[in-house]
């Protein structure tokens, strides 16, 4: 197989955008079908009663902070210094992990301490599959870098010649985060706010 | 390529098939013909099943009150039918074009991702599977092709049949995004030297369009089958009216991606016959840039109608305008291509071979079809039509009389190219006239019982309506179809067993797959090709010039390897996708199974390094 391809681009790179598109539909999807339930069905227990924002906006903010150290991380490792690559890594793992252990902590809140199960109403069908559908997606990018990480303690097994396998990784978290911002906004902020139609 | 060699933290000692031979060759090979050819083979086979299950329709349907199968089984089977006549015949067949051609009308020597086009094979496998091995485990799914829930939930469908569907829907999908994503890199970035966007042939440029489409339309419906799966498994609300659901959100999801399908199904056929008729007419293709833009517009178009599948549940007079008017314009397009094909043939010195008369039978069928189509695009006209035979006349026009005669007419078309021997031609008219005339028996009367208000999905009807005539004209014009096409498969067999043998280019061919021998080369390409034009092999032959005997080396050309992985990986799926329906835990064991096959094959590297 030739190495050059047609546009320059490395094949992984492109696949990676062609799949984030993708993905984009999957969660247009799901935050659709979220804003077309809300404010039906049984209202008893709805967005204004579970949703804890200052907490929220901790665990978004984490989760934000975790692409500015993921961007260190691939500075660092294209300039071939492997510590500081291995320093930053190691805090956007921290920051992903965080981030899961709010969302397990808010679920486990809401389940026991509100009663809210994805079988309770639409709201918590909805925001249980559309919030975990994200959440999963964090989890694999969590042990993605984890991986890329675990094997960078090996000699030469990650450098900046190699920093494609990371760029793709970089690419999918950010997107995962940007899809973060759009759930926080549209679910948490746009559901709590005072006045705003429902 | 920049790769890593990751240490494996666990040791996994599958060595590396090298040369296999048989069986082996086929399970683990990553050679784009070769997964092309079982595409091609498998889908055929499905293809065939789904022909019995439309007999068995036909048969049921010859004359009033017959009861020659039961209700719930008339149920199943035009479910399955539909389901896979679409998922398993006509996109797969597709896909075999795409996978056999794609690579050697660009000049590469193989997909951009070899291992991930073998999955993507494997996986429609094992989903096709799971989808029909629901006719021995209980029954299949009937809810129709579309499985409109709430009627989907278990509070209305208790048996398996429907989570069979689900899942068998969900591994298809990941089969076909899988092999979307390679196409869409492949002709992105493995095109030859010189060969731009607007020298692409029109086949080409059909597969890049529609695997955009299928790249944005899957998602939609991923995420309308993992909602139902939730209610149906764990007892979510989406689909529970009781819970205060709304029955038009899955109706929505599901056409939101169901209109862009109906262009993955047509777009490769208008592709395959955009190859054929110039090259029988002789002349260059009339207009190819608009046949490009009109192609790109159908797709845009094809998201903003998808209302019109439902012009009769209520959205009101506004909403219904709106999707009749952008309904209608599709037929613009669409007719800009149709004229361009006529243009093509127009004043052409036309060779009426079996390729040329199934494509100018898709050219009048379709045309045919399309102009059903528009009559019920109006949504006032569409009150009349809905859910009657008039639709279903509708759509095996477009379905049967246009992809299906496309695909037969590709089949025959490169079948020198993928066999090394030439089709019976006489046979081969034989076939095209049996199927042509069946197929016009068979569906056009249905416009006459749809307008007479026969609605679809009825197992059986009362003598006193007046409908038993043009059934049992259809059902007998049926088996006229199911004759055609067993000519077809005694042409294909005794063709490749003993077909005379064919050279490179028996057809005087245009494009690039052409230039190489038939069947072509593990490696494609010897040398890889300078396009400097349009139709640049056509150019090239005309000039005369000697070719130059290339000096390279055939050993030296370094191929991606065989690999155990891609299957294996679609055994996990399959193996997980059996445990969604029986139980959780094998679905957690097949999920596991999929991780470590997985990590196995990102640290497989594409080439050994010591290898030739």
């Amino acid at each position: 197989m030739s190495d050059e391809t047609t546009t320059g681009i490395d094949n992984r790179k492109l696949l990676m955008w062609v799949f984030l598109g993708s993905d984009c539909m999957f969660f247009a999807s799901l935050i659709g079908t979220y804003l077309i339930y809300k404010g039906t069905g049984n209202l008893d227990i709805g967005p204004v009663d579970v949703f804890d924002i200052p907490t929220t906006s901790v665990s978004t903010f984490v989760l934000l902070m975790s692409s500015m150290s993921m961007v260190f991380a691939y500075a660092y490792l294209v300039r071939n210094n492997i510590n500081a690559f291995r320093i930053w890594m190691v805090s956007t793992i921290i920051m992903g992990a965080t981030f899961l252990g709010f969302q397990v902590f808010e679920f486990s809140e809401f389940y026991f301490h509100y009663d809210l199960s994805p079988q309770t109403n639409l709201f918590g069908t909805t925001f249980y599959a559309l919030t975990g559908t994200h959440g999963l997606h964090v989890t694999v990018g969590v042990v993605w870098l984890a991986i890329i990480f675990y094997s960078s303690l090996f000699r030469n097994s990650v450098s900046a010649e190699t920093n494609l396998d990371l760029d793709l990784a970089a690419l999918y978290w950010h997107f995962v985060d940007i899809v973060w911002i759009v759930i926080f906004a549209v679910v948490y902020l746009f559901g709590t706010f005072p006045g705003f139609p429902s | 390529m920049t790769s890593i060699p990751l240490k494996l933290p666990f040791k996994l000692n599958l060595s590396r098939p090298t040369n296999p031979t048989g069986v082996m060759d086929w399970i683990t090979t990553i050679d784009h013909k070769k997964i092309g050819i079982l595409y091609g083979v498998t889908a055929f086979i499905m293809f065939i099943t789904g022909g019995i299950e439309a007999l068995l329709i036909r048969t049921q349907l010859a004359g009033p009150e017959l009861k020659i199968v039961a209700p719930d089984v008339y149920n199943q089977l035009f479910t399955m039918h539909a389901t896979t006549m679409i998922f398993l015949g006509v996109m797969p067949l597709s896909a075999a074009f795409f996978n056999y051609i794609i690579p050697l009308q660009i000049g590469a020597r193989d997909v951009a991702f070899p291992r991930l086009n073998a999955f993507s094979y494997w996986t429609f496998l094992f989903g096709a599977l799971i989808m029909k091995s629901s006719w021995f485990l209980g029954g299949s799914p009937n809810a129709g092709w579309f499985g409109y829930a709430p009627i989907t939930t278990t509070t209305f469908n208790p048996g398996n049949g429907i989570d069979f569907w689900i899942v068998g829907l969900q591994v298809l999908g990941i089969a076909s995004l899988a092999a979307s994503f390679n196409f869409i890199v492949t002709i992105i970035n493995m095109r030859a030297p010189g060969l731009s966007f607007m020298r692409l042939p029109l086949f080409t440029w059909m597969t890049f369009i529609t695997a955009i489409l299928l790249v944005l339309a899957f998602p939609v419906i991923t995420v309308a089958l993992i909602e139902l799966m939730l209610d149906r498994t764990f007892d979510f609300n989406f689909f529970n009216t009781k819970a205060g659901a709304n029955p038009l959100l899955w109706q929505h999801l599901f056409w939101i991606f169901g209109h862009p399908e109906v262009y993955i199904l047509i777009l490769p056929a208008m592709g395959i016959v955009s190859e054929i008729l110039p090259t029988f007419s002789k002349k260059p293709v009339f207009g190819y840039a608009a046949m490009v833009l009109a192609a790109a517009f159908i797709a845009f178009m094809g998201w903003l109608v998808w209302s019109h599948h439902m012009f009769t549940t209520g959205l009101g007079p506004i909403a219904n305008s709106v999707f009749t008017i952008t309904t209608m314009l599709i037929a613009v397009p669409t007719g800009v291509k149709m004229f361009n094909w006529l243009g093509t043939m127009w004043g052409g010195d036309i060779e009426f071979n079996t390729p040329v008369l199934f494509s100018v039978g898709f050219l009048s069928m379709f045309l045919i079809g399309g102009i059903s189509g528009v009559m019920h695009s109006f949504s006032a006209s569409d009150y009349q039509q809905q859910d009657t035979y008039f639709i279903v006349a509708h759509i095996h026009y477009v379905l049967f009389g246009g992809a299906i005669f496309a695909i037969f007419a590709g089949i025959y078309y490169w079948f020198p190219k993928f066999t090394g021997r030439m089709y019976d031609e006489k046979l081969g008219k034989q076939n095209f006239w049996l199927m042509f005339i069946g197929q016009n028996i068979t569906f056009f009367p249905m416009h006459f019982v749809g307008m007479q208000g026969m609605p679809r999905r009825i197992f059986t009807y009362d003598s006193e309506m007046g409908w038993a005539f043009w059934n049992g004209v259809e059902s007998f014009a049926a088996y006229v179809v199911a004759f055609g096409v067993l000519l077809f498969i005694i042409n294909m067999i005794k063709s490749w067993i003993s077909g005379p043998k064919a050279d490179g280019d028996p057809w005087d061919g245009r494009t690039l797959e052409w230039s190489i021998s038939s069947p072509p080369p593990v490696y494609n390409f010897l040398d890889v090709p300078k396009v400097e034009s349009l139709d640049d092999f056509w150019h090239k032959k005309q000039k005369k010039n000697k070719s130059v005997k290339s000096k390279t080396n055939p050993k030296s050309i370094h191929l991606p390897q065989a690999s155990y992985w891609p299957m294996l990986v679609s055994l996990g799926l399959a193996i997980a996708g059996y445990g969604i329906i029986y139980n959780l835990v094998v679905c957690g064991i097949g999920l596991a199974m999929v991780l470590v096959t997985v990590c196995a094959w990102s640290w497989e590297p594409v080439n050994e390094p010591d290898a030739h």
